[in-house]
């Protein structure tokens, strides 16, 4: 009898186990749905649909006329000619524009974001007002602070030219933004002043969590603090700036408002994004341009991967040594 | 509950009343007619005049500055299919991009397009259909310094060498007398159709064409237009400030108008802007034809000019049209005229006296506006903005050293054969 009980008890529990687990996996597909809905229509179905268009002649003349035509805006050829995107020299310079501009401002935001995160670890007074300080830039509206700068580079009447005239830098007003030589310049320097804050917040909260014992060991050993820094304070905070290289990254390889309100459509620092706004919207050849918005796609998503996977990979090793 | 029963059935009822007004007396019509300045100003006069007159309502839609950015726009409105804008103000080279967005305006014209300029009227018909009404005409033109050129003994000039000569001792001699800022010529050389309008001028004066003929040739390659750029390339930094490759209308205004230039190329529009009180050049500016590339060259100037259209996604077609044969019409154009120096595109007005009084140089450069070259829309159809754009990147890269003049010619052309693949 107790030994029914027993065994009924248990299996009335076991029933309970697994119809509470499913009941959590409904309710797990439940509050998900809506998500992945959402998701579905606002990112996964425009991505269906460009890479669709992609491979027809869609133009904005009459959008219900278009035809499928494969891969003929990739690469086609004609009257022993190549044409498409693959081959046309404006994408790869926009190509070449996009990585040159996501490399050299990643690059110095990194560096400048973890000198001033480094500062703000510091106790000094004024600490909390200085770091909300640093922020402003990184809460502008992009489309704002571009034209704010756009307005300051001018030749003209720009204040830039103004100071650097006035202190005996240059001799006469540069035309920062229209000069091809400084035009990429230009853009990247407003780039690492806009988004160097954010590399700076990301690395000031590695730095935060740091344990402090370990700094009070390495002084007690007389430690020089500039080997600290290389030997602990980096691998320690390697993964939080691995992450923060990732975002920015795969923010400069879209860019595309910056640079289009500082200098529009100029072949001298057009990005992949302008090149391709200016096939749909320009040239109103949505086929075409749906065919670039793709290959940007594509271009990015490897550059993650090789990002996420390289850098893992590093980390990986970082932790075991 | 029931207040907001109440509240729902007033609603319907309301809006029931505004859906029958809507159809049996008056329409909203919204109405783009330029954003900023006299343009502005003079356009909502006319349309409100117009609303009163008629006891429609008339809304304005403030379009980007920008040409370019304006055309961005109205395809994805049009090409959307959305009734927010009835009439739309478009340029000389869209009724080819546009025109199957736009509504035959013959039914509503009552033959008013005669009056106007017959090339401007074949230009703004698109398969038979006449998609735009013309508004006022534009051709590139040159001011200048009337003050200054008399002060150090130098003549209007003839030819671009005749103004490059006088453009730089006029500069050095200002700047020697403690003008630092002065420059000798201004333009619109920012990567932008501006940029194909003002090359156009140089090549068409040197005799180098229309970089793709009436038949749909490519002629952009030749040695007058080599010509023509090595000359505009060498005024870069030297007459012109670097910055004039950012230049737009506007800029090159202010630059002229704050007196810091001698000789500025610019549509008419500037001449009542740079003659009113607040103008510190008020009085000492000239206008004349743009001068000739050479002894053999011409004097011409690029066909610019807008025109009125209505969507055919508008929900009040006939009020659209009513408005657009109000702003079109004899009367109104003669006000824009006189007031803000805009050409009209009705032959007649040439000769009245009231315009002629106000603007003097209109009676003087009527033949400019007849022998105006046109941009190369009509021959490339739909892909204008593309050979325009490759037309005046391959310009920009002249103009700023990055090629030299013939290299940049013989890519440009390639890159027109490109483009022309599928023909135009």
């Amino acid at each position: 009898m107790t030994l029914a009980l027993q065994q009924d008890g248990s299996a009335t529990r076991k029933v309970k186990r697994s119809n509470l687990s499913s009941a959590r996996l409904r309710a797990a597909w439940l509050f998900l749905t809506p998500m992945m809905i959402a998701l579905a229509a606002v990112a996964g179905w425009p991505l269906l649909r460009t890479i669709w268009l992609g491979f027809t002649d869609a133009n904005l003349i009459d959008l219900s006329e278009s035809q499928f035509i494969g891969f003929e805006n990739y690469l086609a050829f004609y009257d022993g000619e190549a044409y498409g995107v693959l081959v046309d020299a404006e994408w790869w310079n926009a190509v070449w524009n996009t990585l040159w501009f996501s490399v050299i401002s990643v690059g110095l935001e990194t560096l400048f974001g973890l000198i001033i995160a480094l500062i703000l670890n510091a106790e000094f007074k004024g600490r909390g007002l200085v770091r909300a300080a640093v922020l402003i830039p990184w809460a502008i509206p992009t489309i704002v602070s571009a034209k704010m700068w756009g307005w300051m580079l001018h030749d003209q009447f720009g204040v830039i030219n103004e100071i650097l005239l006035g202190v005996g830098i240059i001799s006469e007003p540069v035309a920062w933004t229209a000069d091809p030589s400084t035009a990429m310049w230009a853009v990247i320097m407003v780039d690492v002043w806009k988004t160097t804050p954010f590399m700076a917040l990301l690395t000031l909260a590695a730095l935060q969590m740091l344990p402090g014992d370990i700094y009070e060991a390495a002084r007690v050993d007389g430690i020089n603090p500039i080997r600290v820094f290389f030997k602990v304070t980096l691998p320690l905070i390697r993964p939080a700036i691995i992450v923060a290289v990732i975002f920015r990254s795969l923010d400069a390889l879209r860019v595309f408002d910056l640079i289009y309100v500082l200098t529009s459509s100029s072949t001298s620092t057009m990005s992949m994004s302008v090149y391709a706004r200016q096939q749909l919207v320009d040239f109103q050849e949505v086929g075409y341009g749906s065919a670039a918005a793709t290959l940007l796609f594509i271009v990015i998503a490897l550059l993650t991967t090789i990002t996420v996977v390289a850098g893992g990979l590093k980390s990986g090793e970082g932790d075991q040594a | 509950m029931g207040i907001r029963r109440t509240l729902l059935g007033s609603a319907v009822a309301l809006a029931g009343m505004a859906g029958v007004a809507g159809y049996a007396m008056a329409a909203e019509v919204t109405v783009v007619c330029g954003s900023v300045g006299q343009g502005a100003k003079l356009c909502k006069g006319a349309a409100t005049e117009w609303a009163k007159e008629t006891g429609n309502t008339v809304k304005f839609f403030a379009a980007p500055a920008s040409s370019t950015e304006q055309l961005a726009l109205y395809q994805q409105i049009l090409s959307s299919g959305s009734s927010d804008i009835d009439v739309f103000q478009i340029d000389v080279i869209w009724p080819g991009i546009l025109g199957s967005h736009l509504i035959d305006l013959k039914p509503y014209s009552n033959g008013a397009e005669d009056m106007h300029f017959q090339p401007i009227v074949a230009n703004n018909t698109y398969k038979g259909k006449l998609v735009a009404m013309p508004w006022y005409t534009d051709a590139g033109l040159l001011f200048y310094r009337k003050d200054l050129l008399e002060k150090h003994g130098e003549k209007a000039p003839e030819t671009w060498g005749d103004l490059t000569a006088s453009a730089k001792k006029i500069q050095d001699a200002e700047r020697a007398a403690g003008n630092s800022k002065m420059w000798g010529f201004v333009y619109q050389a920012k990567a932008y159709e501006g940029l194909t309008c003002d090359a156009l001028e140089w090549v068409d004066s040197f005799g180098g064409g229309d970089v793709v003929n009436a038949d749909g040739d490519i002629t952009i390659n030749n040695e007058k237009a080599v010509k023509a750029l090595k000359l505009a390339a060498s005024w870069t930094g030297s007459i012109a400030p670097a910055g004039v490759l950012s230049y737009q209308e506007e800029d090159a205004r202010g630059v002229f108008q704050s007196g810091n230039a001698v000789f500025m190329r610019n549509w008419p529009y500037a001449w009542s802007l740079g003659q009113a009180d607040d103008s510190p050049i008020k009085g000492k500016i000239g206008v004349m034809a743009l001068p000739k590339g050479g002894e053999e060259g011409k004097q011409t100037g690029t066909l610019g000019g807008w025109q009125l259209a209505v969507s055919k996604y508008s929900k009040a077609p006939e009020a659209a049209a009513s408005l657009v044969m109000h702003l079109t019409s004899k009367k109104s154009q003669k006000q824009r005229a006189i007031e803000g120096s805009y050409n009209p595109t009705i032959a007649d007005l040439y000769t009245d006296a009231d315009v002629l009084a106000a603007s003097p140089f209109m009676g003087q450069l009527k033949d400019t506006f007849t022998n105006a070259v046109a941009r190369p829309s009509r021959a490339t159809g739909s892909n204008y903005n593309k050979v325009s754009n490759a037309f005046y990147n391959a310009v920009h890269d002249v103009l700023s050293g990055k090629t030299e003049a013939e290299a940049s010619l013989a890519k440009l052309e390639k890159n027109l054969k490109r483009i022309k693949r599928k023909g135009w």
